[in-house]
C-alpha cells in the first residue's frame, strides 16, 4: 500500500470499527454523518480546489436527489434502489442543464448564479406544498435493504456510507492524478491559456461540474436515506455555505482536506452543542482562527508546518576523527 | 518563400478603443518576423488576435491559406498557432511535466520536424532537470523557457513570441536566444514581439515597425540598424 493511500486507509478502517467499540448508537449515527458530509465536501472540492469555481449553491444537488428520492419512494411508492437510481439520473440531467447557465460565468458571478440556481429549487421546495410538502417537508424515507442487507440498524447504514466514500476518494483521487486533472487545475491557473494551449475549457469545466453533481447527489441519497426526511433546510444558503466551509477550512484542492473538514463540522455542531449553547459561536471561532493560522486550510497548514518543523531539527554535527600525532 | 501567416487589413478593439487598425503583414514560412514598437503600438494585441484571444473586427488573417479569424482560441492552436503570451502565464501549480504532457500534441500536418517532450528537453536542458518542480516555483529564465517548450508541444506551423526577454537577466536572455536561433534554423516560422532591440534585429530576417496599430515602417533589419534616425523616429531609441 503506497503512502499516499494508506493515511485514508487507516481513517475509513477507524470508522468503520466505532461501532466495535461504541455501545450507544449515537456515535455510530455521528459517524455516518461524517462520512456523508465528507463525500458531498469531496465533490465540492472539485470545483473550489481544482476547477477554481467557487459555489455558493452546491447544496442543490443533494437536496435534488434527496427530494426525488423522497417524493419516488414515499408518494410514488417506488422500490428505494430503482427510485434511487431515477433520482441520481435526474439529478445529473438537471445538473447538465443548470451547468448550461452557470458556466457562462467565473468568479463573482459564478458565486451568485450558483446560489441563485439554488434558491430556485429552495423556493420550490418551500412553496410546491402539495408535491414537496413545503416547509413540513417528506418523511419516512424507506432505506433500501431487507433481512439479507439490514440497512436499518445504525452499523450497517455505516458502513454502506464508508463504502461511498472510499469509492469517491479512489475515483476523485485517480481523476486528480489523469490528463484530465490536470487539464483542469491548468483551466483554474491560466483558463485563457489553456485555450491558446489546444483545451476547450468550458468542456473540462463541464466534466468537473458534473463530477461535483455525481459526488453532491450521492451524498443527498444517503443524507435522504440517513435521516429518512427531507426539508427546505437542506438546500438554504446556509447549507451550501456549510459544504464550502468545510473544504476551505480542510484545505481546498487537496484529497483530505473536505474530509477532515467535514469531521471538523460536523463534530462541532453535533458535540460541541450538547456542552454549549452558543455552539455557533464557538464554530465561528474555530473558522476565525483556521483561516488567521493556516489560510490555505488545515492540511496544507499542518504540510507547512511539518517542513517547518523538520527545517528546525538541528542537522548532525560531523564526527571530528583525532588527527594521530606526528610526534605521537 | 512561402507564406506562413497573412494579416490583411487586420483591425482589432479593446472595446470601443481601435489598438490595430488595417494592419497588412506577411510572415514567410522558416523565418523570423519581428514585431517591433513603442507601448500600446499594438503588438501584443496583434499576437493575442492571431491566437484567438482577442476578436479581429475586421480583416483576414490566415495560416498557410487556411482563415483563422472567427475561430476559438483552442481550434487556433490546433491548426498550428503556438503562443508564448507575453509574462509566460505558466500554470503554478502544475510541474514541468504536466506542463509538457497536456500540451503535447501531435502535429496533424505534414512537418518536417516533430517537438515531442523529449526534444524540448533538449532543447532547454534546465526543465528536464526540473521535471517534477511546481512551475510556480521556478525562476523567471525557467519560466519562460517552460512557456516557450509549452508552445512548442503543441508542434506549431507558426509560434508567436511575446517579449522573451522580458525581465530576465542577460545571461537567461542569452540562453532564450540561443533557443530561437536554434528554433529558427530547424525552419520553425516566428513571428516575435520583443522590445529589446539587438535581441530583435539579431533573431529577425524582416522587421515591421507599428506605431498606434498601424505599420510605420517594414524592412530588413539591417536597414533598422543602421538608420539611427529611423530608430529614433519610429522605435524612441537615441
Amino acid at each position: 500500500m503506497s503512502a499516499r493511500v494508506l493515511p485514508f486507509a487507516v481513517a475509513l478502517a477507524a470508522m468503520a470499527m466505532v461501532p466495535l467499540f461504541s455501545t450507544s448508537p449515537f456515535y455510530v449515527n455521528l459517524t455516518s454523518q461524517v462520512a456523508i458530509a465528507a463525500i458531498g465536501a469531496l465533490g465540492l472540492n472539485v470545483l473550489v480546489g481544482h476547477a477554481g469555481l467557487n459555489s455558493l449553491g452546491f447544496a442543490v444537488f443533494p437536496g435534488l436527489t434527496a427530494y426525488l428520492v423522497a417524493w419516488l419512494s414515499t408518494v410514488g411508492g417506488i422500490d428505494p434502489v430503482a427510485a434511487a437510481l431515477f433520482a441520481l439520473g435526474g439529478t445529473m440531467m438537471v445538473s447538465a442543464l443548470f451547468a448550461l447557465v452557470a458556466l457562462r460565468t467565473t468568479g463573482l458571478g459564478f458565486v451568485m448564479i450558483t446560489m441563485a440556481l439554488c434558491q430556485i429549487v429552495w423556493g420550490a421546495a418551500y412553496r410546491w406544498t402539495s408535491v414537496t410538502g413545503g416547509d413540513n417537508g417528506l418523511s419516512g424515507v424507506p432505506r433500501p435493504g431487507g433481512a439479507w442487507l439490514p440497512l436499518e440498524k445504525p452499523e450497517y447504514f455505516l458502513w454502506l456510507c464508508l463504502i461511498v466514500l472510499a469509492l469517491a476518494l479512489i475515483q476523485l483521487g485517480r481523476f486528480f492524478d489523469s490528463p484530465l486533472g490536470v487539464a483542469l487545475r491548468g483551466t483554474r491557473d491560466q483558463p485563457r491559456r489553456m485555450g491558446a494551449v489546444g483545451y476547450d475549457v468550458w468542456r473540462i469545466r463541464f466534466v468537473a461540474w458534473m463530477l461535483a453533481a455525481a459526488w453532491g447527489a450521492a451524498a443527498g441519497l444517503l443524507y435522504a436515506w440517513y435521516h429518512q426526511f427531507v426539508s427546505p433546510h437542506m438546500m438554504a444558503v446556509t447549507a451550501s455555505a456549510e459544504v464550502l466551509l468545510m473544504v476551505v477550512a480542510g484545505g481546498a484542492g487537496t484529497l483530505a482536506g473536505p474530509l477532515i473538514g467535514a469531521a471538523l463540522v460536523v463534530l462541532l455542531k453535533n458535540l460541541a452543542s450538547i456542552w454549549i449553547d452558543r455552539w455557533v459561536m464557538l464554530l465561528g471561532f474555530t473558522f476565525v482562527v483556521i483561516v488567521l493560522l493556516m489560510p490555505d486550510g488545515i492540511v496544507p497548514g499542518f504540510s507547512r508546518l511539518t517542513a517547518w518543523l523538520k527545517r528546525l531539527r538541528p542537522t548532525p554535527a560531523p564526527k571530528l576523527v583525532p588527527r594521530e600525532r606526528a610526534d605521537g | 518563400m512561402p507564406e506562413a501567416l497573412t494579416l490583411s487589413n487586420l483591425h482589432v478593439y479593446h472595446g470601443e478603443i481601435c489598438a490595430v487598425r488595417g494592419l497588412d503583414i506577411t510572415c514567410a514560412e522558416g523565418a523570423v518576423t519581428a514585431l517591433l514598437g513603442r507601448n500600446g503600438a499594438g503588438k501584443s494585441t496583434t499576437l493575442s488576435a492571431i491566437a484567438g484571444l482577442n476578436d479581429a473586427r475586421q480583416g483576414r488573417i490566415d495560416l498557410f491559406g487556411t482563415a483563422l479569424e472567427g475561430r476559438k482560441p483552442e481550434a487556433i492552436c490546433r491548426l498550428g498557432v503556438g503562443l508564448v503570451p507575453q509574462g509566460r502565464r505558466i500554470f503554478p501549480s502544475l510541474t514541468v511535466q504536466e506542463h509538457l504532457a497536456i500540451a503535447y500534441r501531435p502535429p496533424r500536418h505534414k512537418a518536417e520536424r516533430v517537438f515531442d517532450i523529449a526534444s524540448v528537453e533538449t532543447l532547454f536542458p534546465r526543465l528536464k532537470e526540473r521535471r517534477r518542480q511546481l512551475a510556480g516555483s521556478m525562476s523567471g529564465g525557467e519560466q519562460q523557457m517552460l512557456a516557450i517548450a509549452r508552445a512548442l508541444v503543441t508542434n506549431p506551423r507558426v509560434l508567436l513570441l511575446d517579449e522573451p526577454a522580458e525581465g530576465l537577466a542577460p545571461q537567461i536572455v542569452a540562453e532564450v536566444a540561443e533557443s530561437i536561433a536554434a528554433l529558427k534554423a530547424a525552419g520553425l516560422s516566428i513571428l516575435l514581439v520583443e522590445h529589446n532591440l539587438p535581441l530583435a534585429l539579431r533573431l529577425a530576417d524582416t522587421c515591421v515597425v507599428l506605431s498606434s496599430g498601424e505599420v510605420v515602417w517594414r524592412g530588413p533589419p539591417q536597414v533598422l540598424a543602421d538608420d539611427p534616425a529611423l530608430m529614433a523616429q519610429h522605435l524612441g531609441v537615441h
